[in-house]
């Protein structure tokens, strides 16, 4: 062992952290001058293996710290704080197509750091590093609890912060793969929003019967939500992302029991039937199903599906008609949704009806469709299989990792203080006598 | 029900190694609110532990505990970690409690709460919350339980490859072992071994010299992730004992620097420890007096012992034994002669400790090393002059952040610190020892 090089110590602060939060990574007590290669490993729940390295060049005094120095080379390039995390990418060998997300929200995502000689690109299994420590992301913070609902047919997972409430409401929606995914949800309630993230697409009764949830469905969930003991009924959001738009933006404009305070729309449209029903949503979709594209790469192409965005009125949610403020996160560069040509339309159908003070855009160059919470890994493209179709398709998302990773941190944050302002702020000054 | 939204309360970091600071945050108050933060902690005694801080939020209706100070409650002025180091048993509680852990394994968790108003504050439920989690341990740490050649105690092993310097970790007497201070040294990044050597049946075993020696042979020298050259000792009360004891005169233990808190360099006529605990042990009888409750009272056994009328007891009749202690020790050859220690110590002591003359030690090996023509690495850092906490608990102990005046929170936190970097100096930094002889 390079004596020279002993005891080089490595940092990571917090060690443990949730998933949004920024981490440290300090390397101390090297030699002055000397390369070394900061890299990152994570075994996902599936069993695949991920990486992250950069290339670094240590000061006089032997010392790196992740968060003002560049790195020279790697998965990420440049003064990087979190590049280890967003930057994450199959190790090579790797099966094509992965993309990382966890099930399991109660445990954190491990992550392991460590710091080898030299710029290393490869071949790390069969080097031995200096120091490695360990490093646990949270999608839960403490205290904050998981009850899953399953009155009236949902299939559904409601996350309580800390604290005795009551606690503003949130409806999380995911797009056409279907399944409960909950980490949005969790994160969220780590932040104090009372979240329900739930499964309207292979709910009970549709794997059973194979008939698609109706209406009543997402106004059974918001019922739930809203009567919960520790739940502000009258501040209640909706969020959704792809498909989840579509239904956040119908509901947000022709449900009379749903009554929302604001909502978010993450690289979706509002081009459907108008007040159709997801079974009549889906099959508009698959109506257009020729103009799928296919790129060089054979990867499949669903933003053509909604083109041209529809002139007429019974095509497209009346946005005009919307009572809440609205916020809109588009990918310029998204592949599988024409998130960007329907927000600019919404934005004329909004400006025409005199209700466009309700609405903010955030759109982002070289982003992608897959605007996930800050530091998830970017995937171009991934296998995919939706509800409708039997078999796994390799579909392109779009965006470029370096654009698209700040364009998720960019996101959240804004998204977080939108929630916060409409669900939390507005109040009066008044005395707390009466609580 | 009110359909008011409550203020947000957060923690920054929610989840924290013990030496690691948060930020307390409220937001959404009212502009101009009297608040209480309050902070709840229910330990493994199952006792119940708090402390609070009056504040008033300011015209965007925030509190920041970082910020702002706090106008009364168990700790006053601009505090970040008030909420943890004021806290004391909630009223109403047991006589004697110490707060700390035993399964380092777990966090510690501290329940923080905002209420309205300052005086009547727990009148009312509170307006929100939040958990934090205080972590002896840094992920991937391992800790396993040693018990070997006879050597008794828990190792701690940092994360990574190693191999890593390591350190022997001696607590005082009567408390049984404790692993977290191991633990965290661990998280640190040094192989931390919490040799059990002073249980309650000990003091009448045979603790020897060769205990320790073997200890350090079979469990750290040896070890694959230690760096054997790379050993450091940290005695706390009687483990500073064992420390100076070990270091002055094992042939076997080369430690490369010693940390010595609330020193205490006796040395008892003749070559062993076991003698030395034997006589000190005649002098107070160590009861534990209820399985779950870790109060310890000290009782003279030798009523008649020539120093025993020296034996102070104060208004609450808590006895301190530093008066006869500093006759004890003014016979120099009941100490360790100081002059054959030959690697960096640092001594930490409370200027106003009640329980031995920990200054006065530290004052005297600093004159018996400058007296004599060797100068090294000898660094002391003191307490300032306050009124010592309740000398019902034996000894005092280093508990970063839990249960304890301003004054002795404050110099808990210093001297961790500069405990850690003078380690992190002596064991990651410099260059091999051999060189300086």
């Amino acid at each position: 062992m390079d004596r020279k090089q002993c005891c080089v110590k490595l940092s990571v602060q917090p060690s443990r952290g949730l998933m949004d939060e920024k981490f440290i990574v300090l390397v101390q007590n090297a030699l002055p001058g000397s390369q070394l290669t900061i890299r990152a490993l994570h075994q996902c729940e599936d069993g695949h293996s991920w990486e992250a390295f950069g290339h670094y060049t240590a000061d006089t005094t032997g010392t790196i710290n992740v968060s003002e120095d560049p790195s020279i080379g790697g998965t990420y390039s440049g003064v990087e704080q979190m590049g280890l995390l967003w930057s994450f990418r199959p190790i090579p060998g790797s099966k094509s197509g992965l993309r990382m997300r966890k099930k399991n929200i109660q445990t954190p995502m491990e992550v392991t750091i460590s710091v080898y000689q030299g710029h290393q690109t490869e071949g790390f299994a069969d080097l031995v590093p200096f120091s490695g420590v360990a490093v646990e992301r949270w999608y839960m913070a403490p205290g904050v609890r998981r009850i899953p609902v399953t009155e009236g047919g949902l299939n559904a997972a409601l996350f309580l912060p800390s604290g005795p409430g009551p606690f503003p409401g949130l409806l999380d929606l995911w797009g056409g793969g279907g399944q409960l995914v909950e980490y949005r949800a969790a994160l969220l309630a780590s932040h104090g929003f009372a979240s329900m993230a739930i499964d309207y697409l292979t709910a009970k009764i549709t794997m059973e019967t194979g008939k698609m949830v109706d209406n009543q469905y997402f106004e059974t969930a918001y019922r739930v939500l809203q009567q919960h003991p520790q739940v502000c009924g009258s501040k209640i959001a909706m969020i959704g992302l792809s498909f989840g738009t579509s239904i956040t933006l119908k509901m947000a404009v022709y449900s009379e029991v749903i009554k929302l305070s604001a909502a978010v729309c993450i690289s979706g449209s509002h081009v459907q039937p108008v007040d159709g029903s997801v079974e009549e949503i889906l099959r508009f979709f698959q109506k257009n199903g020729e103009k799928t594209r296919f790129s060089e790469k054979n990867e499949v192409i669903w933003r053509d599906l909604l083109l041209p965005i529809p002139t007429d009125p019974s095509l497209k949610v009346n946005v005009g008609r919307l009572q809440c403020p609205l916020l809109l996160v588009v990918g310029e560069d998204d592949q599988n949704w024409p998130s960007q040509e329907s927000a600019l339309d919404i934005k004329e159908m909004m400006a025409r009806a005199g209700n466009s003070h309700l609405l903010t855009v955030l759109s982002y160059p070289n982003a992608g469709h897959l605007i996930e919470p800050p530091y998830t890994p970017h995937a171009r493209s991934s296998t995919f299989k939706t509800v409708e179709i039997e078999e796994k398709v390799m579909c392109l998302w779009g965006g470029q990792t370096v654009e698209h990773s700040r364009a998720q941190e960019d996101a959240w944050k804004k998204m977080v203080v939108f929630l916060r302002e409409n669900l939390y702020g507005g109040r009066k000054p008044t005395s707390f006598s009466h609580l | 029900m009110t359909q008011a939204v409550p203020p947000i309360l957060s923690i920054t970091p929610s989840r924290a190694l013990v030496d690691e600071k948060f930020q307390v945050l409220v937001e959404n108050l009212p502009p101009g609110c009297p608040v209480t933060l309050h902070s709840l902690h229910h330990s493994e005694d199952k006792d119940d532990w708090e402390a609070y801080g009056h504040y008033v939020s300011d015209h965007r209706g925030v509190v920041s505990v970082t910020e702002d100070l706090s106008f009364g409650g168990t700790y006053t002025g601009k505090e970040p970690m008030g909420l943890l180091w004021s806290m004391r048993p909630v009223p109403g509680s047991r006589e004697g409690l110490r707060l700390r852990k035993i399964n380092v394994c777990t966090p510690m968790l501290v329940n923080i709460s905002v209420h309205s108003g300052h005086e009547d504050f727990r009148d009312r439920t509170p307006l929100a919350s939040a958990l934090a989690e205080r972590w002896y341990m840094a992920p991937g740490v391992k800790r396993i339980d040693i018990n070997k050649q006879g050597v008794q105690g828990t190792l701690f092993i940092p994360p990574g490859p190693g191999p890593f310097p390591t350190l022997l970790d001696m607590w005082g007497g009567g408390v049984g072992l404790l692993e977290y201070r191991s633990a965290l040294l661990a998280s640190r990044g040094y192989v931390s071994f919490s040799l059990d050597y002073l249980r309650s049946e000990h003091l009448s075993a045979d603790v020897e010299f060769k205990y320790f020696e073997v200890c350090a042979i079979y469990i750290l020298m040896n070890h694959p992730q230690v760096i054997p050259d790379r050993v450091g000792i940290l005695g706390i009360s009687l483990g500073s004992m064992v420390a100076f004891n070990l270091t002055a005169y094992s042939t076997i233990i080369k430690p490369r620097c010693i940390v010595c808190i609330s020193s205490n360099h006796y040395h008892p006529p003749g070559t062993t420890l076991k003698a030395g605990f034997k006589i000190l042990s005649k002098y107070v009888l160590l009861t534990v007096c209820h399985e779950n409750l870790m109060i310890i009272q000290i009782i003279v056994t030798n009523m008649y012992h020539r120093h025993f009328h020296k034996a102070h007891f104060d208004e609450n009749n808590y006895m301190s034994w530093r008066s006869f202690a500093l006759d004890l020790i003014a016979d120099p050859s009941n100490n360790v002669e100081v002059g054959r220690i030959n690697c960096p110590m640092l001594l930490v002591n409370g200027c106003d400790d009640q329980n031995w003359p920990t200054v006065e030690t530290a004052e005297e090996v600093s004159d018996a090393l400058r007296h004599g023509s060797q100068t090294r690495g000898l660094g002391s850092t003191y307490g300032p002059r306050h009124p010592c906490f309740s000398v019902t608990v034996c000894f005092s102990v280093i508990l970063l952040w839990g249960g304890h005046t301003k004054a002795h929170s404050d110099a808990q936190e210093d001297s961790w610190r500069k405990i850690l970097s003078f380690l992190q100096l002596h064991l990651y930094h410099s260059p091999s020892v051999k060189a300086k002889l």
